[in-house]
């Protein structure tokens, strides 16, 4: 089952000192690559912030309207996102629990078929 | 459903018993939640048809279970799905019919599975509690509703998300793995804790239904130490839950009005029963893995124990609290341990304790209450007022709101 897993931007990563954020990155990427590695992680990227964001609306009668800045007006913003695929959402949080870094994540499941 | 009045109690219980083990058998074999409550429902008006006339059946859930799959056999057809899940309904019947009574190990462990995914982390509280009320204690959604005084649409909504939510983002059937199990236990108890609230502090002029919740917490709760008979907390929570319901007799006057405990009738109390739930708490303490509920339980039992309110024993209630607050340091069991020193130190000594407390339980009307209790025991009268006013404004509970005024009354005199 594939699951959507969206990553909060690293607010919670602030007050870190860079000796101790760098350290960080790395057991990240560590472990991003050991489940990419086992088919668990499809793909995914960090994001630049939302500072570098655009948003697009196009609405009922095909009009486009270009503005700056994110469409989710949150104080958690998204900062990186990653498909997985593993069995069921009990497998989903007891991977992104491993994440080795505080942080917080939404896991959504992926639409398939489309019911009627 | 109406129930023929000629069903006894015994029977019932039977078909309470019987009707878990089915449904947690029939959501696994038919993965479909919706499915499996329709079948039970089927083969549980078919049991009490048949079983008052002909009498309890030697295996009752191979009955129902017999039951459900000839009523399953044309969803399933219907379905296309008929051949596989057919040999796995009858392999399931012909399981049930051996010799195993309730409890058995296969048994046991989908009732596991059913209780665990009803209070699954990723469901709501509201949700958690309602999906283990109509799914396992099968409760029907409108006595759900009337126990929770909100409307049937609003039960119903929160079934239907639920199972959604099951279904659509693949919550397992299973009983969590030893590394997840004490967070997920913990989620457990938290919602057969709050059912029981729910109808224990319910006041005396409340619905039945709502009174009757703590006797459905208090059945779920068995269920589960049978089911886990090595974990103490479950049994603890399950003795603080006999406690409470052997005491319940005192907690209303002959007029309904609430009557706390240092004035309660111990007369009244259910000795057999504080006995019996003391013994089950020895039982879970004895496993030497203490936990919150455990603690809750041994301060209750101590209470219970006492022949009078002077007779308590105050320093065991304190060493109690102290250890209660290295598990639990929270407002709450802050301000419980500070009323016992209360009793201890005097008044002076726990409104110290208390006053930190305000901003964090500043909504809570037992802070406000208690807090004024103290106030008129110094004599600040005016103080004292002014407390117990705010908690009269916070709480909904009329049996409450009735102590609260008389105390504003007796305060005025």
């Amino acid at each position: 089952m594939k699951y959507m897993v969206l990553i909060s931007g690293s607010e919670s990563w602030e007050g870190i000192g860079p000796e101790e954020r760098k350290a960080l990155y790395e057991r990240v990427a560590a472990w991003w690559n050991e489940h990419a590695q086992r088919g668990e992680i499809l793909e995914g990227h960090e994001l630049q912030g939302t500072e570098t964001a655009t948003t697009v609306r196009r609405d009922r009668d095909g009009n486009v309207t270009v503005t700056d800045g994110p469409f989710i007006e949150a104080k958690e913003t998204i900062g990186g996102y990653a498909l997985i695929d593993v069995p069921d959402l009990d497998a989903a949080i007891s991977l992104v629990s491993g994440w080795p870094a505080p942080e917080a994540f939404e896991i959504r499941p992926v639409v398939t078929s489309r019911e009627a | 459903m109406d129930r023929p009045a000629a069903v006894d109690a015994s029977l019932e219980a039977v078909l309470r018993e019987e009707r878990v083990r089915l449904t947690a058998a029939l959501v696994r074999v038919l993965g479909d939640w919706d499915a499996a409550e329709e079948l039970v429902q089927d083969a549980a008006v078919a049991a009490l048809e048949h079983w008052p006339r002909d009498g309890v059946p030697d295996n009752p859930g191979a009955w129902l279970m017999t039951t459900a799959r000839r009523r399953a056999v044309d969803r399933l057809r219907r379905q296309g799905r008929y051949r596989e899940r057919l040999a796995e309904l009858t392999r399931e019947a012909s399981e049930m019919d051996g010799p195993m009574q309730t409890g058995g190990p296969l048994a046991a462990d989908d009732r596991l599975r059913l209780l665990f995914t009803c209070c699954h982390p990723a469901l709501g509280r509201e949700a958690q509690v309602a999906l283990t009320l109509r799914t396992v204690a099968g409760l029907e959604t409108p006595a759900v509703a009337r126990a929770f005084l909100v409307s049937e649409a609003t039960v119903a909504q929160r079934l239907v998300r639920a199972k959604r939510k099951i279904r659509d983002a693949n919550i397992p059937y299973r009983v969590p793995e030893p590394f997840e199990m004490p967070e997920r236990l913990e989620q457990v108890l938290a919602v057969l804790y709050l059912v029981f609230n729910e109808g224990y502090l319910a006041s005396a002029g409340d619905a039945a239904e709502r009174r009757d919740l703590a006797r459905d917490a208090e059945w779920l709760c068995s269920l589960l130490v049978r089911l886990m008979p090595d974990e103490p907390e479950p049994m603890g929570l399950l003795a603080l839950m006999r406690l409470h319901l052997g005491r319940a007799a005192g907690r209303f006057g002959p007029d309904g009005s609430l009557v706390l405990l240092p004035d309660q009738d111990r007369a009244t109390w259910d000795r057999e029963a504080i006995v019996a739930a003391s013994d089950l708490l020895e039982r879970a303490m004895r496993m030497g893995r203490p936990g919150p509920y455990q603690l809750q339980a041994a301060i209750v039992a101590v209470h219970a124990a006492a022949a009078s309110y002077a007779d308590t024993d105050w320093p065991q209630i304190m060493a109690l609290y102290d250890r209660l607050m290295g598990l639990q340091p929270t407002p709450v069991v802050a301000l419980n341990r500070a009323l016992a020193l209360a009793e201890l130190a005097g008044p002076a000594a726990a409104l110290a304790e208390i006053d930190p407390l305000e901003e964090r339980l500043a909504s809570y009307h037992l802070f406000h209450a208690a807090r004024g209790e103290l106030l008129r025991r110094l004599g600040r009268h005016g103080e004292a007022a002014a407390a117990t006013a705010r908690a009269l404004e916070l709480t909904d509970n009329p049996a409450e709101q009735e102590l609260l005024r008389r105390r504003l009354r007796d305060a005025g005199t």
